[in-house]
């Protein structure tokens, strides 16, 4: 049976949050498509709503949160409207979630093979020696020296690098069809860095893994993406392909913001900074929810939320200044 | 070149581990570094987890006292100062931090948390220090309105704003930032950066400003020194360091950190530094970096490389150089 | 030219009044949080009625706590007599009322030694560590290694009973939980990077410890202190009990449970009621302590606050 060519459809989604306070309109009708295959950049700083995206698709957004519109197709089916105990079978199966910090997603209780078994035993039915056999195979091909050693220690006879590895392991363990990076490097040294991005990069094109990468960091997406959606307050301003991004940036929120990062391309003395601050999301601004900021603002931007247009083959623009 | 603020000769700092009744060995988190910070100039300390750049900073600023070395302020030895230089030396420096969240008192109103400084050295009292807060609140782009309340009320890049402007009070010659604009989000990044320079050119501030990431450092820096487990293995000015990285380890961290361009990616799966930052506690013989060196020869790891010159203040410790 | 004393005077007035402001914001959040509670106003309103009935009991008791009626004794609870009478026909109701104000006075009595105490011990050692630290958390090690009731026994063999004497006793052995809850705080707050800020610009430790320890401790010292009153009365009324705190005639509640001790099944009310009284105080303090300690929550006070802004701009 052929695999569907795109692995992951969001489909406006919208989440959010009630609280004490009032609502909090956290996810505002966000859509994408992941292809078979590809890594696929969600950017945005903090705030823009990209860990509910992912908490979103894996069904684990908590109370006062809730999902209350969208579909979530992973090959085809709605995980939105899964039950519990699908979604779990799914979670560490067909998904799974590399996060930030490698420590606190390892039991310190339990020796890394243990752990790195543990998704094999549970969905694969794997038993437990040919689990630990394949666990100790996985963690060389994550580039661990010494595997069978290493597979034996606990977590905190570890380096960062070594546990992150050994998460990616774990994630990896049941083959699942997309891999949800959520900003995964922000706490490694640049040279163990660069190793983790290597390594994923040789798993898109060797295992032909798609990733779902979620990071703060534009020059990340640079080295590993190959498309790219933004996101502030809750929206996708853009998406597009890696290059037109960076190359030809059409939200002002884009444009602005990679003039904000300090690079080895310009060498002027002032970054350029984008007025006011990220707005509550228990309030939004009406229309465009970055109009207050934006230096090219028009009357309707306060009035109207600008629809998705299409530019050209792809790029995906959420403005006025284009419809 | 503009005369030297801060000096440091030879600095080292071993921390101790303790055993049951004496101690097993010691964490060598700074090992003989020399460097020169000059006035109205920013210097830029880069160097990944674990190269002891918090510990020289810290020692410094005086706030832990070095194994052995020397360091000068303005010409003067601050191991050596008595009770009112050292006052003075406290005046005449700040640090900046990292976190917002934890760097402020949370049971302080702002006019408190930027006047302790002013307070502690008897510069103003009653209304001349409130006058004087607000004037350095209005320069790092706070309001008046602000003065009067707690911390939590205000977003990381304006809690950072605050910690500045507390940096600033009592009129400091030299500012230590700590990875002041780490913990903040782009945008909030480039406005704090943006304040910082114009700070510096406004009142003739001096600063250290320590970093992992290298697209700041080069930003901001004048001067750049690199750091790795505990040595001061590069150091030049900017366009040298980044123009023409000598040390190895410095070519390797500039080739290593992701680039803002898709089209320059690091096609090749080629990892120029393998392996991981060897520990602190026992240090590979000779130079330290010579475990991951693609250049290492039978010397590096018996012989610790000197610190020289080669040419225009550009300094390197390799062998192989 | 040196401004004239009266304007200094209405600025610093001025100067006072804007840094009060925030304060009064953040009590009146704390306030807001408090009342949000259901459990935590109940116990208030038994806490509000215990200090009250401490200091007004005698006013408010109807007849003479002391006032022996042989010939009413053991009457049950009847309209004359709301909670009956004991042995000596003195009314039970009046001999609550004026009881509370012996439970309280062992509270203060207690805390007044026990909190300064701890916050200077527990300051000291936990700012300046090393042997001073040491020395003093061996001495703190010493004194909690006693029994409070032993240490009382021995107290009143020596002094002679009385509740004073007890009181004495407890704070004895109540001084070193604060001297242990402060140190604790003068540690994590030491390595904060406002310490570090601040000892970078020159403070002292005095400077540290006035300025910056010992308003971040509050929260905490505030919270146990209210729980403790409940342990307190709970320890008075039991060294009472056994004969080693109040000695009659006082009619401190502890002291009154054990001199019903003997009629418990024909006169129930003598005991009953005053140890119910104790529960029911004890239990207040207790859910006021939970209360304001879910109140200065940081984590529930951000939440909160928005609510509460709503509703006070509106």
């Amino acid at each position: 049976m052929e695999k569907e060519d795109k692995i992951l459809v969001v489909e406006n989604l919208r989440t959010q949050f009630f609280t004490y306070g009032g609502v909090v309109q956290a996810l505002d009708d966000v859509s994408f498509e992941i292809v078979n295959g590809e890594i696929f950049g969600l950017v945005g700083e903090s705030g823009c709503g990209k860990s509910v995206t992912v908490a979103s698709v894996m069904g684990l957004v908590q109370k006062p949160g809730k999902v209350i519109a969208g579909k979530v197709l992973l090959e085809g089916e709605d995980l939105l409207q899964k039950s519990d105990r699908e979604m779990s079978w799914i979670r560490g199966s067909r998904i799974s979630v590399i996060s930030q910090d490698p420590t606190s997603s390892l039991n310190p209780l339990f020796k890394i093979g243990y752990q790195v078994s543990e998704p094999m035993i549970f969905h694969r039915r794997v038993k437990k020696r040919a689990a630990w056999k394949e666990a100790e195979q996985l963690l060389l091909r994550m580039g661990v020296p010494d595997p069978a050693g290493k597979a034996r220690n606990f977590p905190h006879e570890l380096s960062g690098g070594m546990r992150q590895r050994a998460v990616i392991a774990m994630a990896l363990a049941c083959n699942p069809d997309l891999l949800i990076a959520d900003e995964p490097t922000t706490n490694l040294d640049v040279t163990i860095e660069r190793q983790i991005l290597n390594l994923v990069r040789q798993l898109q094109k060797y295992l032909g893994t798609s990733v779902l990468w979620i990071t703060h960091d534009m020059a990340v997406i640079a080295e590993m993406c190959d498309r790219v959606a933004v996101m502030y307050a809750g929206n996708i301003v853009e998406l597009s392909d890696v290059r037109t991004i960076f190359k030809n940036p059409a939200h002002p929120y884009t444009v602005k913001l990679l003039k904000a990062i300090p690079s080895s391309e310009s060498t002027a003395q002032e970054l350029d900074e984008i007025p006011g601050v990220v707005p509550q999301l228990i309030d939004p601004p009406s229309g465009c929810r970055f109009h207050p900021r934006c230096e090219r603002a028009m009357p309707i931007c306060s009035e109207e939320k600008p629809e998705d247009v299409n530019i050209e083959n792809g790029h995906m623009v959420a403005c006025h200044l284009y419809s | 070149m503009p005369e030297p603020l801060v000096e440091c000769r030879e600095v080292s700092k071993y921390f101790p581990i303790k055993g049951l009744f004496r101690d097993v060995g010691n964490v060598r988190a700074v090992e003989q570094v020399s460097l020169t910070i000059h006035k109205h100039r920013t210097y830029g300390l880069v160097g990944e987890s674990g190269c002891g750049k918090t510990t020289l900073a810290r020692t410094i600023m005086r706030l832990v006292s070095p194994t052995a070395g020397e360091i000068y302020f303005n010409g003067q030895d601050i191991l050596t100062f008595d009770k009112d230089e050292l006052m003075k030396f406290r005046r005449e420096t700040s640090i900046v931090f990292q976190d917002p969240y934890t760097s402020l008192d949370p049971r302080m109103i702002i006019a408190d948390v930027v006047g302790e400084p002013l307070l502690i050295h008897g510069v103003a009292y009653g209304e001349d220090r409130e006058d004087m807060v607000l004037s350095l609140l209005d320069k790092v782009g706070l309001k008046p309105e602000h003065m009067y309340r707690y911390p939590h009320e205000f977003s990381g890049g304006q809690r950072q704003r605050i910690a500045i402007a507390r940096a600033l009070a009592g009129d400091p010659e030299f500012v230590l930032l700590d990875e002041a604009s780490s913990a903040l989000d782009v945008s909030v990044q480039a406005k704090i950066l943006n304040l910082l320079n114009r700070l510096k050119e406004g009142l003739a501030l001096t600063y250290l400003f320590i970093s992992h990431n290298l697209s700041v450092i080069r930003h901001i820096s004048d001067e750049i020194g690199v750091m790795y487990l505990g040595e001061l293995v590069e150091q030049g000015s900017r366009d040298q360091v980044f123009g023409s990285p000598l040390h190895p380890y410095t070519q390797g961290i500039l080739a290593a950190s992701p680039k803002l361009d898709p089209d320059k990616r690091t096609r090749s799966e080629k990892i120029v530094l393998k392996g991981e930052i060897p520990s602190a506690i026992n240090p590979p013989s000779g130079c330290r970096f010579h475990t991951r060196c693609p250049m290492a020869i039978p010397l590096c790891s018996e012989e610790m490389p000197a610190f020289r010159d080669m040419g225009e203040g550009h300094m390197v410790s390799c062998h192989r150089v | 030219m040196k401004a004239p004393p009266f304007i200094l005077l209405s600025s610093r007035y001025r100067i006072l009044k804007k840094r009060l402001h925030p304060l009064t914001k953040e009590f009146g959040l704390t306030l807001y949080v408090l009342r949000k509670s259901l459990l935590a106003v109940i116990g208030a309103i038994i806490v509000a009625l215990f200090i009250f009935i401490s200091i007004f009991g005698d006013l408010l008791a109807p007849y003479d706590p002391n006032e022996i009626d042989i010939a009413g004794r053991f009457s049950t609870p009847t309209r004359e007599h709301l909670l009956g009478t004991d042995k000596l026909g003195r009314d039970v109701f009046s001999r609550i009322l004026v009881g509370a104000r012996y439970s309280i006075r062992s509270g203060i009595i207690v805390l007044a030694i026990a909190v300064p105490t701890g916050i200077i011990l527990g300051g000291i050692a936990g700012l300046f560590g090393g042997w001073l630290d040491e020395m003093i958390m061996r001495i703190t090690d010493v004194f909690l290694a006693f029994p409070y009731l032993i240490l009382a026994m021995s107290f009143s063999a020596a002094l002679g009973p009385s509740l004073f004497n007890a009181m004495l006793a407890l704070s004895l052995v109540w001084w070193p939980l604060y001297t242990r809850l402060v140190r604790g705080q003068a540690l994590a707050v030491r390595e904060t990077a406002y310490v570090e800020a601040a000892t970078s610009k020159g403070a002292s430790k005095w400077n540290l410890i006035f300025k910056h320890i010992l308003p971040n401790c509050l929260s905490p010292i505030l919270v146990t202190f209210t729980l403790d009153m409940g342990w307190i009365i709970t320890a008075a009324a039991a060294l009472s009990f056994l004969g080693f705190g109040a000695q009659p005639p006082l009619s401190e509640w502890g002291r009154m449970v054990s001199d019903g001790r003997q009629y418990l099944f024909q006169a129930w009310w003598v005991s009953l009621f005053p140890g119910f009284t104790i529960a029911l105080t004890v239990l207040g303090f207790n859910l006021l302590g939970d209360g304001i300690r879910d109140a200065l929550d940081p984590k529930l006070r951000r939440i909160t606050e928005v609510k509460w802004k709503k509703k006070t701009r509106s």
